[in-house]
């Protein structure tokens, strides 16, 4: 989102206006998906008071969890966040930066709430570098160690987006999928790539994804989040039908 | 008008949008004299079971709490709602209320612990109409890391499976717990408190 409306990007740029988010996500509620994300790409403190308006008006129209997240600094701004109607808050550059943000807000909401976001580029042959800032800065740190350290600090989830596939629709991050989920006993929910019912499949299959994120296929009507389901059903991961 | 109990700890506004969206009147409240005045409560509850029995004790809402569920009181606990029912937790050891027999325990098994995320729950029984329209094995939105054990088997209408089989919903007399939040678990969840609803507040 930026300014409040629903915006689909293709490697963090190009963004693509994609309609207005209270109405959407009452429709995806409907739809049948499992959970809803909420992230504020310009997140300024100007557009602070959008996102909260958002997220309150969000919260009265659909009975799914919901996680929102960008621009979270400090306990307070993710307090605002969690009182507005939200069930997780997502940080990222905030806790990249300051780390002990993850455990303040732990110890304070419950791990369950806090969910890193965390973006990932590959700089060579598995290494993947954490890039903040709404992907445009490399960390130089690896991924895989943001993600082990984040969950030791308290983070109940990990919302793992993949800079080289997002937009791409050529299918999820496999490789890096299993990298992280392999060291972390934390879900993580894979981001970024998704095309065609197979790159579903595959992002739990192989990828060993305990939940798949996609944002422009459904935003643009490619695909139903029920075929989604009905696909992986028949290849037996277990899906929740509605 | 049902009374949603705030002891401090989050989620209350989820279960008040629940019981909007449905019509139903409802209020947040804090203080043990006004909730006295509901015709039916909800314990809500995400956070730690030794910070909401501190919580309930410092404001003596767990004796009222107590009182108004012997008295016949509808009661709906949910997550922790539903565990701080019980004799004790293994959550920081605390003594609960003791409203119903058992412990609560922690998961121990190789998944993750939390449990966050939807599972199915199997209807063993269903007392008081409580499953209308919902089929059996449906989806509920959990996130916990431990749960109920009642003494008392014959409490439990509802199961799940994580790593083990546990309660994931009981009925005794004019309680009813669950270890989901039904008021997470979209359309259905919003079924199941409608019957609760209609079940225990319409006699």
């Amino acid at each position: 989102m930026t300014e409040g409306k629903v915006v689909k990007g293709i490697q963090f740029v190009n963004f693509r206006d994609a309609g207005d988010p209270i109405k959407m996500a009452q429709f995806y509620d409907k739809e049948g998906a499992d959970e809803l994300v909420f992230l504020d790409i310009t997140a300024t403190v100007e557009n602070r008071d959008i996102l909260v308006k958002v997220v309150e008006e969000t919260a009265k129209k659909v009975s799914i969890p919901f996680s929102v997240g960008g621009g979270i600094r400090t306990v307070e701004d993710m307090r605002m966040i969690l009182k507005a109607g939200a069930d997780k808050v997502s940080v990222n550059t905030g806790a990249f930066k300051n780390p002990r943000l993850i455990s303040q807000c732990a110890q304070t909401f419950g791990n369950q709430c806090v969910v890193l976001s965390l973006d990932a580029k590959k700089v060579k042959n598995n290494r993947w570098n954490v890039f903040i800032n709404g992907g445009r800065t490399d960390t130089e740190v690896s991924a895989i160690s943001w993600a082990k350290q984040a969950v030791k600090l308290g983070a109940g989830e990990i919302l793992l987006t993949s800079i080289d596939t997002d937009g791409m629709k050529k299918g999820f991050n496999i490789e890096l999928t299993k990298a992280v989920t392999k060291v972390v006993n934390v879900p993580v929910i894979a981001s970024g790539g998704a095309g065609k019912l197979e790159d579903f499949y595959e992002i739990f299959s192989k990828g060993k994804a305990d939940a798949a994120l996609a944002a422009s296929l459904f935003h643009f009507k490619e695909l139903t989040i029920k075929k989604v389901k009905n696909y992986l059903k028949n290849r037996n991961i277990p899906v929740r039908l509605v | 008008m049902i009374v949603i109990i705030d002891y401090g700890l989050g989620n209350l506004g989820s279960v008040k949008n629940t019981l909007d969206k449905l019509g139903v009147d409802s209020v947040i409240l804090s203080s043990k004299d006004k909730i006295e005045a509901g015709s039916g409560l909800i314990l809500p509850g995400v956070g730690s079971a030794n910070q909401g029995m501190k919580n309930l004790r410092k404001t003596g809402l767990d004796k009222m709490i107590i009182n108004e569920i012997k008295i016949g009181k509808p009661f709906l606990g949910i997550c922790l709602g539903m565990q701080l029912l019980f004799s004790k937790s293994e959550e920081g050891n605390v003594r609960c209320l003791n409203i119903i027999e058992g412990r609560v325990k922690k998961f121990n098994s190789q998944l993750k612990v939390p449990q966050i995320g939807w599972n199915k729950v199997k209807t063993t029984e269903d007392k008081q109409r409580l499953f209308k329209k919902i089929p059996d094995n449906s989806s509920f939105y959990f996130v916990n890391s431990y749960y109920c054990v009642p003494k008392d088997k014959s409490i439990i209408v509802g199961e799940s499976e994580y790593g083990v089989n546990f309660c994931s919903i009981l009925v005794k007399k004019n309680i009813t717990a669950t270890q989901f939040h039904p008021e997470k678990s979209g359309s259905i969840g919003l079924q199941l408190i409608k019957n609760w609803l209609r079940a225990r507040l319409s006699s």
